[in-house]
């Protein structure tokens, strides 16, 4: 049973359906011990963007106020992908790293570990 | 001519229990030309099952005349008081504007759940076949439009002097933060009429409730703000019927058939945590809004969650009750709830309708004493260095969207209940899309009826499918600011209703007009 309806065979309608983001999809971005940034953030993105773009421009200019950020070494990052660690492609796009729409890309930055230690 | 018959005795006057008697049971009837399933269709559907509806017992035996005559006497007391603190400009003896902004809160994301209170039990009053149970459900029913009321009569002599209050309806509809509170009810007023008596006569009014009121009731006193203890009192005596009714209402549920026991267990423990992460904005309110604190949150959670809701859950035992499912969660955050909520506020309090600021020094000693295991490792230092950026003239600003939990619809900030330092991440896969939740709470409600929250109405996605704008707005325009145009959409003035306190006109006038410091040592 998916859900006690009044009527046997009730559906919902899916509200954010892909096909409702205009040519995007979601991504959802998680810094691991950085909750300055109070919650991952959502982003629109296009499904054929390289995953080298997070890194190169998207990422860092999600986080401008924080003082890791010009720190982060891109070569070092630990990568998830539904809270399991994978190794991404930068030169593939989203869809063939595995990041369809409503993914939930996060990433640890070893060594940094937020203001004054204390995962902020 | 006929002549009038000699006046007979006047009929001897009823008593109350008689009277009371004659209400809830003599007015109903088996209805003949339609059968009873037509004409209450949706009080089986749920799967509860009532074998005797005379069963049901309204402690109060409260009766129409005796309703409308206590009612009238509150509300005469309740306006007397009020037309006094706006002659007295009551309104500048608050301990210092920053508290203005907990009447903002509840103003937005309380007052129209008084109201949608009013609609669900107007329903529920339509739906179930008992009559006792649709008249208390009436009474409730005019009881929470009386609430919405008086708290839009208080509260709009605050709109006179400070911004943020200015179109809380059409903001409550909207605002990304308001759809928590706008959710939770419209999840129990879709559900039938017995889950939502579950959800909102006993799990919100008789177990919660007291974590809501409260810290409100008594943060008012505390703060000088004398209009608003009054209209909580007048609601008081409501509240009061309202809690036994909800008491009553799951023990007669309970005691009609034992295949009931499993369904309001569910109910509890889904309504428990839905109720328990909407309480996360007073927790917030509490440990940081309010500039004379009453208690803190971990230790409003202690006396009236864990002391008080563990007493009567173990009443419930023996009817095959347990403790509502995550109780141990709850328990586990409420050391840094108030911290993460505040925080997140913080982020976006330019698309807020009311300010956010740092706790002065003194402040954060209080939270340092009141929560030793948590502030000053994890929560002084973000501060510290929020303040520092703010003196530099770099006051921060998230301004990225966050990622929202599809039942709660809070952004993810929790923490993972053993790590204080993990965001919890919770997915499911269903109908070959992904959802996302902030515990395993908001996954357990949302895998149970996946139907109903797949629709759910998330502000960020909203914004991002381009469904918060105003029809003029145009996205396609290369100078469109598209936060600017989603505050348009909200009816929130930049500058005024959100942003920095300490940078408000409300901080400004507050100076100006009381010659009080805005931030009251």
């Amino acid at each position: 049973m998916s859900v006690v309806a009044l009527k046997p065979g009730y559906t919902g309608e899916i509200k954010d359906r892909v096909e409702n983001f205009h040519g995007k999809q979601l991504l959802y971005i998680g810094w691991e011990d950085h909750l300055m940034y109070c919650a991952p953030l959502c982003i629109p993105v296009p499904a054929d963007l390289p995953f080298g773009a997070l890194t190169a421009q998207i990422i860092p200019a999600l986080y401008p106020a924080h003082p890791d950020t010009a720190k982060i070494d891109w070569s070092r990052v630990e990568w998830f992908r539904s809270g399991r660690p994978f190794t991404p492609d930068p030169a593939r796009s989203l869809a063939d790293n595995g990041l369809g729409h409503k993914a939930a890309l996060r990433f640890r930055t070893p060594g940094l570990n937020g203001i004054e230690g204390s995962c902020s | 001519m006929n002549m009038p018959a000699a006046p007979a005795k006047p009929p001897r006057k009823l008593g109350i229990k008689e009277n009371y008697a004659l209400l809830t049971r003599g007015l109903g009837w088996e209805t003949s030309y339609e059968p009873m399933d037509k004409v209450f269709p949706q009080d089986r559907f749920e799967g509860i099952k009532i074998h005797d509806w005379d069963k049901w017992e309204d402690p109060f035996r409260l009766t129409m005349d005796a309703y409308w005559k206590y009612q009238g006497e509150k509300e005469r007391k309740l306006y007397a008081i009020i037309d006094a603190f706006q002659q007295n400009n009551g309104q500048f003896n608050v301990s210092d504007a920053r508290y203005v902004n907990t009447l903002k809160l509840f103003l937005t994301g309380v007052s129209p759940l008084e109201y949608a209170a009013h609609r669900g039990f107007a329903m529920a009053g339509r739906n179930f076949r008992g009559t006792s149970a649709r008249i208390a459900c009436q009474m409730q029913s005019i009881d929470e439009l009386r609430h919405a009321q008086t708290q839009a009569h208080t509260i709009s002599h605050y709109n006179k002097f400070f911004n943020g209050l200015h179109d809380y309806p059409h903001m409550h509809d909207r605002v990304w933060y308001l759809s928590v509170p706008k959710s939770y009810f419209e999840d129990a007023m879709t559900a039938g009429p017995f889950e939502f008596v579950t959800a909102i006569s006993f799990s919100f009014e008789y177990v919660l409730t007291n974590l809501l009121f409260m810290p409100f009731m008594s943060g008012a006193a505390f703060n000088g703000d004398m209009a608003t203890v009054t209209f909580g009192f007048s609601a008081q005596s409501d509240e009061s019927r309202h809690m036994t009714l909800g008491l009553e209402v799951v023990k007669f549920i309970l005691e009609q058939d034992p295949d009931n026991i499993p369904i309001v267990q569910r109910w509890l423990d889904k309504w428990f945590w839905r109720g328990y992460r909407l309480l996360t904005l007073v927790a917030m309110m509490m440990d940081y809004m309010l500039p004379k604190r009453v208690m803190s949150w971990a230790e409003a959670w202690e006396m009236y969650f864990e002391k008080n809701g563990g007493a009567l859950f173990h009443d419930l035992s023996r009817y095959g009750i347990r403790m509502p499912k995550y109780h141990e969660v709850a328990s586990k955050e409420k050391d840094r709830l108030s911290h993460e909520a505040w925080g997140t506020f913080y982020n976006y309090t330019q698309a807020a309708a009311f300010h956010t600021w740092i706790p002065a020094d003194s402040e954060m000693q209080w939270l340092s004493q009141k929560y030793p295991k948590t502030f000053d490792r994890l929560y002084r230092p973000r501060l510290e260095f929020w303040r520092e950026q703010q003196a530099q003239g770099k006051r921060f600003y998230n301004n990225t969207l966050p990622m929202l939990c599809q039942t709660c619809q809070v952004p993810m900030f929790f923490t993972e209940p053993d790590d204080p330092t993990k965001i919890c991440y919770r997915e499911s896969d269903y109908r070959d899309n992904k959802f996302h939740f902030c515990s395993d709470g908001c996954k357990d409600i949302f895998d149970h009826e996946p139907e109903k929250y797949v629709q759910a109405w998330l502000p960020v996605h909203q914004i991002y499918q381009g469904n918060c704008f105003l029809p003029d707005a145009n996205p396609a325009a290369p100078d469109f600011d598209p936060l600017a145009e989603v505050l348009r959409y909200y009816h929130m003035q930049v500058g005024h209703d959100g942003h920095e306190y300490l940078d408000s006109p409300d901080r400004r006038n507050w100076e100006q007009w009381t010659g009080k410091p805005g931030v009251a040592a």
